[in-house]
C-alpha cells in the first residue's frame, strides 16, 4: 500500500482552514447513532473523548489505571507551548512551527506542524476557559517561561505541575460528559486486540483488569491515545504501566508502526541508584532556565568526588567546566533536550561524571540564587544586603519557581539542592516515533486512529520541551473531532456495530490463546527478569549513542530473549481474576517485538537526526566537527514499518517529507 | 433547602453553631458564678433575676436545655454514622501522629461532660425546680449564695466538679476553634481566633476550677 | 536492612482478609517503599505464590494510585510524599512494619492491598467542571486577569491527586478535603464561579452518597495529604454549601 499523507493543497498556513471547509460533517440527530471508543485518557485521549461526546457520539473510554485521570500525561512538569506573542518578543505561528520543525531536526511533517502551531492559541484559550490555574503575573495576566531550543518565552506553565493541570482540565471536561451520559467510562481495562470488520476498525476487545473478563466492545471508530513506548528500556520517566499493547496489536492488524528509533532521551533526570531502581525521576527541563550545568575541570576532581573526598561546592569557579556553556554559546543551557543528553553522555564516557556510579552531571543553582537573591534585595529595598540575606531572599524565589522538584529531589537523594548542586542524567522520556498517520490522524487502517505520543507525527525526531502537552491536546480538542466526523460522514446508515461476528469471535480467541499462552509457560522467570533484560539490551545497545555492530546485535538479543520469555516466563495466579503479572507479561511479550523493530529502524537509518545517533555519522570537520550529521539526500523520509510476522522481516515503506517553507538547514545551537 | 438538613456539611455546622451558643452560655454561667469569689450580694442579685426573670425561665431555659440536648444527640449521632463509615477498622492507627488526643476523643470528653451536667442538674437544677415549680416555696432573694456554699463543701464532689472542668476544658479546646471551621470562618483573622479559642477553653474551666476550691476553702 | 511485613492479603472483595507476616532481607536505604515491595513480589513470584497486589503507577507521586497504610498512616511516616516517594530511609533495621489498605466503607478493597476508590470519580461527575465547550473561539486567555492570589490559591486546591490519603487518615473516613479542593479550585476563578452554587451542592450530596464519614476538623487529613491540601478548603466549601442552600 502507498502511504497517503492527505495533505490538503494550498499555501501553508491556510491548509487547515481549507481542510475544514471542505470536510464532511455529520448532522447532530446522526451523531447520537455513532459510537467511539477512545483507548487511553491523557491529554490525546482525554481530550479527543470530550470533545466527541459533547458534539454528540457515543463514547466509550478504555484505561488500565483506575481513574482516567491517573494517565501519565500527569506527570508532565514544565509547560504546553502555544504562540500567543503574550511577551511581544516576536513570536508568531509561523515561529512555533519553524522552531518545532527545527527542533525535530527536519523530520516531521510540514503541514502537521504547522497546524499544531496554528491551534496552540486555542489550547490556552480552552483551558483557562476550563478553570486550569496557570501561573499568572501580579496584573493577573498569564505568566510565561522559556524552554530549550527557542529564543521566546512561550511556555504556559503551572509551577511545576503543567500536565497534571491540563490532564485534570480534560479529565473534568470527560465528568461533564459522563454526567451526562455521553461517556461511558470503563476503568481499568487494557485493549488486547482491535477488531477489524472488512477492514475496517470496529472495536476492541479488552480485559477487566478487576475480573479477567474478556469483553468485546463496539465502535464506528476507534482512537488510539495511548502514549509512548519509552517503558521498552525498562526504566524510563514513564509510568509503570505505560505500555505499547494497543498500539503494537493494531500494528498487528494492519496499521502501519513510524520511526520506532526516534527515542527522547530526557538530560534532567534524576540519576540511577541501584539495581532495585524501577523507574526514573525527571526534574523538569524548566530548571535550565536558571540551572547551569557543569562536571569538574580535572579528572582527578571528578575522581575525588566520586569517592565522597571533595564536595561540588568546594570547587573553584575555574576548576568547573560548563560545558553546554563552552560549547554551544548560542542557547548555552538551554540547548535542545538531544543535544544536553549526548553531552552529558560525552563527559561522562570521558571519565568527568560526579556520582558513584560515574553517571551523573551537576545542575547548579548557586549562581541564579546570587542573581535573583541581589534582584530581589533591590525591589525590597534593602540596601547593602548581607550574604545570608541575598542567599535566603535568592532562595526564596527559586522555591517559588521550583518548589515541588527541588522537593521532590531531597526526598529522592537526600541532598538539599538550594545547598549543593543536583545531580542529573539523561532518562528515556519520550517516543517521538508512533503508529503512522495521515494529516487526519488516521493510521493505515480506516477507523483506527491515533493521538498524542502514540503516533508519530509532530516531533519528528526530536521533540522540543513544552509540545508534547500541545499536541496532546491539539490532537485531542482541535484536530479529531473535525477529522473523525469526516469519517464517520459515511457510517450515518451502518447502525449499531454487532459484537457477536466472525471477526469478534476470531479477535477474541485470538486474545484468550495469547493469554493462554502465557499462562502455560514453564515458569522459570518472572516477568520483570525479562522486561529488566530487554531494557539493558536497549539501554546499551539502541540508548543514546549507536551504531550498526551493536544494533544487529540487538536485534538477535531480542530475538533470542522474546524465544526464552514465551518459553520459561513465570506468571502466578490465574488469568480470570485479578492478576498483575499476566498484565506486565502482556505488555512485556510486546515490548519484546518492538524492541526488535526499533532496533531494525535504527538500523536502517544510517543518519544522525535528533535523538537518533549514529556512531557513523558524524561531522569530521570545521565549527561543527563532532556534532551529529544528518543526511538529508537520503534520509528524509518517514520510515513505515508494516508488520509480516517477525520483528525482522518488517517491510519499510518511506513517505518522502516535503519542505516547501522552510529550507533544510544544519541545526546549529553554537 | 430540603437536602441541607440531611447533609454532612449542614450537620456540621449545627454542631457548630449548637456548640457556639453553649459557649456562650458557659461564658455568660462564669461570668456570674464569678461574682461569687467577690461579693455575696451581688451573686446573689444576679442568681435572684436569672432565677425569677420570666424572660430568662421560660424562653432562654427551654432554648438552652433544647441546646444541650441538640448538642449531645447530633453528637451521638455523627459519632456513630462517622464510626461506621469504616466498618473495617485498621490493625494499626497511630492517629497520634496526625491529630490531637481532643480532637480525637471529643466523644469521651463528650460523655464526660454530660455525666457532669447530670451530676450538676442533680445539684442546682432540680432542687431549684423543685423549690419553685413543685413546691412553690415563697422566693427568698439571698438564698442562693449559702447554697452555693454548702455544695462545695464535701471535698469528693469538688474533687468531681475540677475532674469534669478538666474534661471540659479538653472538649473545648478542639471544639471552641474547631466551629469557626465547621461554619467557613478561615481567614487571616483565623490564627488570632484559634488562640483565643484555645486560651478561652482553658482560662474558663481552670476559672470554676477556681471558684469551686475558692468556696470549698472558704465556707 | 531487615524487615518484618505485616502485610494485609485478601483474594478478592468478597473474601475475608488477614495479616500475613512476611521477613524481609537486604532492604536498602535508598530504595522506595514500592521497591521494597517489588523486592518482596520477586521472591514469591519466585517460590510459586502470588504477589501481593497493590496500586501503583507513576512511581513519581503526582498520579496519586499508590496507597497504603503504613503503620497506621496513609503513605507512611514522612510528610508530604506519596508512598511511591516514601524511601527506606525513613525505617531502621529489624523494625516492624504494617502495611494495610486504604480503609473506608466507600473504598472496598478489591485485592490485597488494592482499594476502588471511585467514589472519588462519582463526586467529580456530580459536578466538578466548567460547562464549556471545545470550540476553538472562547474569548482570549487573557481576557479576564485574574488576581494573582486567588490563582495561586486556586492552583494549590487543584495539585490534589485524589488518592485518598485524607479518607484514609480521617478517623470518621471522611472525604471532605477532595471535594473542597475541587470546590474551591473553581469557586476562585471567574471561570468557575458561575455555576458554583449548583456544584458545591451536587458534589456535597454525592459526597454523602457514597457513605464517607463526617468532617470532626481534626485536621489529620491536612498532615497527611502529600499535596499538603490546606483546611482552608473546607472552610471555603462549607461557606460555598452553606451561602448556596441559603439562596436556594
Amino acid at each position: 500500500m502507498a502511504l497517503d499523507s492527505k495533505i490538503p493543497e494550498g499555501p501553508l498556513a491556510d491548509k487547515w482552514t481549507n481542510h475544514k471547509n471542505k470536510i464532511n460533517l455529520v448532522n447532530p440527530a446522526n451523531k447520537r447513532n455513532i459510537d467511539v471508543i477512545v483507548v487511553g485518557t491523557g491529554l490525546a485521549g482525554g481530550s479527543a473523548a470530550a470533545s466527541l461526546a459533547e458534539l454528540g457520539y457515543n463514547v466509550k473510554t478504555f484505561c488500565y489505571q483506575d481513574s482516567p485521570r491517573r494517565a501519565h500525561s500527569i506527570a508532565a512538569q514544565g509547560g504546553i507551548n502555544a504562540a500567543k506573542n503574550y511577551q511581544g518578543d516576536g513570536d508568531s505561528n509561523y515561529r512555533l512551527f519553524y522552531d518545532t520543525v527545527k527542533g525535530g531536526d527536519y523530520r516531521s511533517r510540514e503541514a502537521n506542524v504547522y497546524r499544531l502551531a496554528e491551534v496552540s492559541g486555542n489550547i490556552i484559550d480552552q483551558c483557562v476557559a476550563q478553570g486550569v490555574p496557570f501561573a499568572r503575573e501580579y496584573g493577573g495576566l498569564l505568566d510565561n517561561r522559556s524552554f530549550g531550543g527557542v529564543l521566546v518565552s512561550r511556555t504556559f506553565y503551572a509551577k511545576g505541575q503543567t500536565g497534571q493541570q491540563l490532564l485534570l482540565g480534560a479529565y473534568s471536561a470527560m465528568n461533564r460528559q459522563i454526567n451526562r451520559g455521553k461517556i461511558q467510562a470503563f476503568n481499568r481495562h487494557e485493549m488486547m486486540d482491535l477488531v477489524l470488520v472488512n477492514g475496517k476498525a470496529r472495536g476492541i476487545i479488552a480485559r477487566n483488569s478487576i475480573t479477567g473478563e474478556i469483553e468485546r466492545h463496539s465502535a464506528h471508530a476507534v482512537v488510539l491515545a495511548t502514549g509512548g513506548y519509552g517503558n521498552v528500556f525498562f526504566l524510563s520517566t514513564n509510568a509503570m504501566g505505560s505500555n505499547v499493547m494497543a498500539a503494537w496489536r493494531a500494528h498487528r492488524r494492519g496499521a502501519y508502526f513510524a520511526n520506532p528509533c526516534y527515542t527522547q532521551i530526557h538530560p534532567t533526570c534524576i540519576p540511577v541508584s541501584g539495581d532495585h531502581q524501577s523507574k526514573l525521576t525527571l526534574m523538569s527541563e524548566s530548571l535550565r532556565n536558571d540551572g547551569r550545568i557543569w562536571v569538574p575541570k580535572k579528572k582527578e576532581d571528578a575522581q575525588a568526588i566520586r569517592e565522597g573526598k571533595l564536595k561540588p561546592t568546594q570547587l573553584a569557579e575555574a576548576d568547573r567546566d560548563y560545558y553546554l556553556e563552552r560549547r554551544y554559546p548560542a542557547f548555552g543551557n538551554l540547548v535542545p533536550r538531544d543535544v544536553a543528553s549526548r553531552a552529558a553522555k560525552e563527559r561522562c564516557d570521558a571519565g568527568f561524571g560526579v556520582n558513584k556510579t560515574g553517571e551523573a552531571v551537576y545542575l547548579d543553582f548557586a549562581a541564579a540564587i546570587q542573581r535573583y537573591g541581589k534582584e530581589k534585595a533591590l525591589t525590597s529595598g534593602i540596601s547593602n544586603p548581607s550574604e545570608a540575606q541575598i542567599l535566603e531572599l535568592g532562595e526564596t524565589v527559586i522555591e517559588n519557581k521550583y518548589g515541588n522538584l527541588f522537593q521532590m529531589y531531597e526526598k529522592i537523594v537526600d541532598e538539599n539542592p538550594y545547598k549543593t548542586p543536583m545531580m542529573i542524567y539523561p532518562a528515556v522520556h519520550y517516543t517521538m516515533g508512533g503508529l503512522w498517520v495521515d494529516y487526519n490522524l488516521q493510521t493505515t487502517i480506516p477507523g483506527c486512529y491515533a493521538a498524542g505520543e502514540a503516533n508519530f507525527s509532530d516531533h519528528g525526531a526530536n521533540r522540543l520541551g513544552a509540545s508534547a502537552l500541545m499536541q496532546g491536546l491539539a490532537d485531542g480538542y482541535f484536530v479529531l473531532p473535525y477529522t473523525i466526523g469526516d469519517y464517520l460522514a459515511d457510517d450515518i446508515r451502518t447502525g449499531k456495530i454487532p459484537t457477536n461476528t466472525s471477526e469478534f469471535d476470531k479477535a477474541e480467541a485470538d486474545v484468550k490463546a495469547r493469554i493462554q499462552k502465557l499462562m502455560s509457560a514453564k515458569g522459570k522467570n518472572s516477568v520483570d527478569y525479562y522486561h529488566k533484560k530487554l531494557g539493558k539490551i536497549m539501554w546499551n545497545k539502541c540508548g543514546m549513542s549507536r551504531n550498526a555492530t551493536d544494533l544487529e546485535a540487538a536485534m538477535k538479543e531480542i530475538e533470542a530473549l522474546r524465544a526464552d520469555f514465551w518459553e520459561n516466563v513465570n506468571i502466578p495466579g490465574s488469568a480470570d481474576s485479578l492478576n498483575t503479572e499476566l498484565e506486565k507479561a502482556g505488555r512485556v511479550a510486546d515490548f519484546l517485538e518492538l524492541g526488535e523493530l526499533f532496533a531494525k529502524d535504527a538500523l536502517t537509518r544510517n543518519e544522525s537526526c535528533g535523538g537518533h545517533f549514529r556512531e557513523e555519522s558524524v561531522e569530521q570537520s570545521g565549527e561543527q566537527k563532532g556534532e551529529a550529521l544528518r543526511n538529508d539526500e537520503e534520509f528524509k523520509f518517514v520510515s513505515a514499518w508494516e508488520y509480516k510476522g517477525a520483528p525482522k522481516e518488517a517491510v519499510l515503506h518511506k513517505e518522502d517529507l516535503v519542505y516547501e517553507n522552510i529550507e533544510l538547514k544544519t541545526r546549529s545551537y553554537k | 433547602m430540603s437536602g441541607i438538613i440531611r447533609s454532612s456539611i449542614a450537620r456540621k455546622v449545627a454542631m457548630a453553631l449548637s456548640g457556639l451558643f453553649l459557649v456562650f452560655f458557659l461564658l455568660q454561667h462564669f461570668s456570674i458564678n464569678l461574682t461569687s469569689v467577690f461579693s455575696e450580694d451581688a451573686f446573689n442579685m444576679a442568681s435572684h433575676f436569672m432565677g425569677t426573670n420570666p424572660l430568662v425561665q421560660f424562653l432562654l431555659q427551654p432554648v438552652l436545655i433544647f441546646g444541650v440536648v441538640f448538642h449531645f444527640v447530633m453528637g451521638f449521632v455523627l459519632e456513630i454514622k462517622n464510626n461506621s463509615a469504616r466498618s473495617v477498622k485498621y490493625a494499626k492507627y497511630n492517629g497520634g501522629a496526625n491529630a490531637s488526643w481532643m480532637s480525637r476523643n471529643m466523644i469521651y470528653s463528650g460523655i464526660a461532660v454530660l455525666a457532669f451536667l447530670g451530676l450538676h442538674f442533680y445539684d442546682f437544677w432540680v432542687p431549684e425546680i423543685v423549690y419553685k415549680y413543685v413546691e412553690t416555696n415563697p422566693e427568698v432573694p439571698t438564698r442562693y449564695y449559702e447554697e452555693l456554699q454548702h455544695k462545695f463543701v464535701s471535698p469528693v464532689r469538688t474533687a468531681l466538679y475540677c475532674v469534669a472542668f478538666v474534661f471540659l476544658a479538653l472538649h473545648l479546646l478542639h471544639g471552641f476553634a474547631s466551629s469557626f471551621q465547621s461554619v467557613g470562618v478561615n481567614n487571616k483573622y483565623s490564627a488570632g481566633i484559634q488562640k483565643f479559642a484555645k486560651a478561652f477553653a482553658i482560662a474558663i474551666p481552670v476559672g470554676f476550677i477556681f471558684i469551686a476550691l475558692f468556696h470549698h476553702f472558704n465556707h | 536492612m531487615k524487615l518484618l511485613l505485616k502485610i494485609w492479603r485478601q483474594k478478592d472483595a468478597k473474601s475475608k482478609g488477614k495479616i500475613v507476616d512476611y521477613p524481609l532481607d537486604g532492604v536498602e536505604e535508598d530504595m522506595s517503599f514500592l521497591e521494597m515491595l517489588d523486592v518482596l513480589n520477586e521472591q514469591l513470584i519466585n517460590k510459586g505464590e502470588e504477589p501481593v497486589v497493590f496500586d501503583h503507577d507513576c512511581r513519581e507521586g503526582i498520579c496519586g494510585m499508590c496507597s497504603l497504610q503504613i503503620n497506621g498512616e496513609p503513605h507512611g511516616p514522612d510528610r508530604q510524599v506519596t508512598t511511591c516517594q516514601l524511601h527506606m530511609r525513613m525505617f531502621n533495621d529489624g523494625d516492624t512494619i504494617f502495611i494495610e489498605p486504604f480503609r473506608a466503607n466507600a473504598f472496598p478493597v478489591v485485592k490485597d492491598l488494592m482499594v476502588d476508590r471511585s467514589a472519588f470519580d462519582r463526586i467529580q461527575h456530580a459536578g466538578g467542571y466548567v460547562s464549556v465547550n471545545t470550540s476553538g473561539n472562547t474569548i482570549d486567555a487573557n481576557a479576564i486577569p485574574i488576581n494573582k492570589d486567588n490563582a495561586d490559591d486556586a492552583f494549590s486546591a487543584a495539585t490534589c491527586i485524589g488518592c485518598g490519603a485524607c479518607v484514609a487518615a480521617c478517623k470518621n473516613a471522611s472525604a471532605m478535603l477532595f471535594t473542597s479542593a475541587k470546590v474551591s479550585q473553581y469557586a476562585l476563578l471567574p471561570q468557575g464561579q458561575v455555576e458554583a452554587a449548583d456544584r458545591v451542592q451536587a458534589m456535597v450530596a454525592q459526597m454523602d452518597a457514597e457513605g464517607f464519614g463526617n468532617c470532626t476538623n481534626t485536621g489529620a487529613c491536612e498532615i497527611e495529604c502529600p499535596k499538603g491540601i490546606s483546611l482552608e478548603n473546607i472552610a471555603r466549601m462549607n461557606r460555598e454549601y452553606l451561602s448556596a442552600s441559603i439562596k436556594g
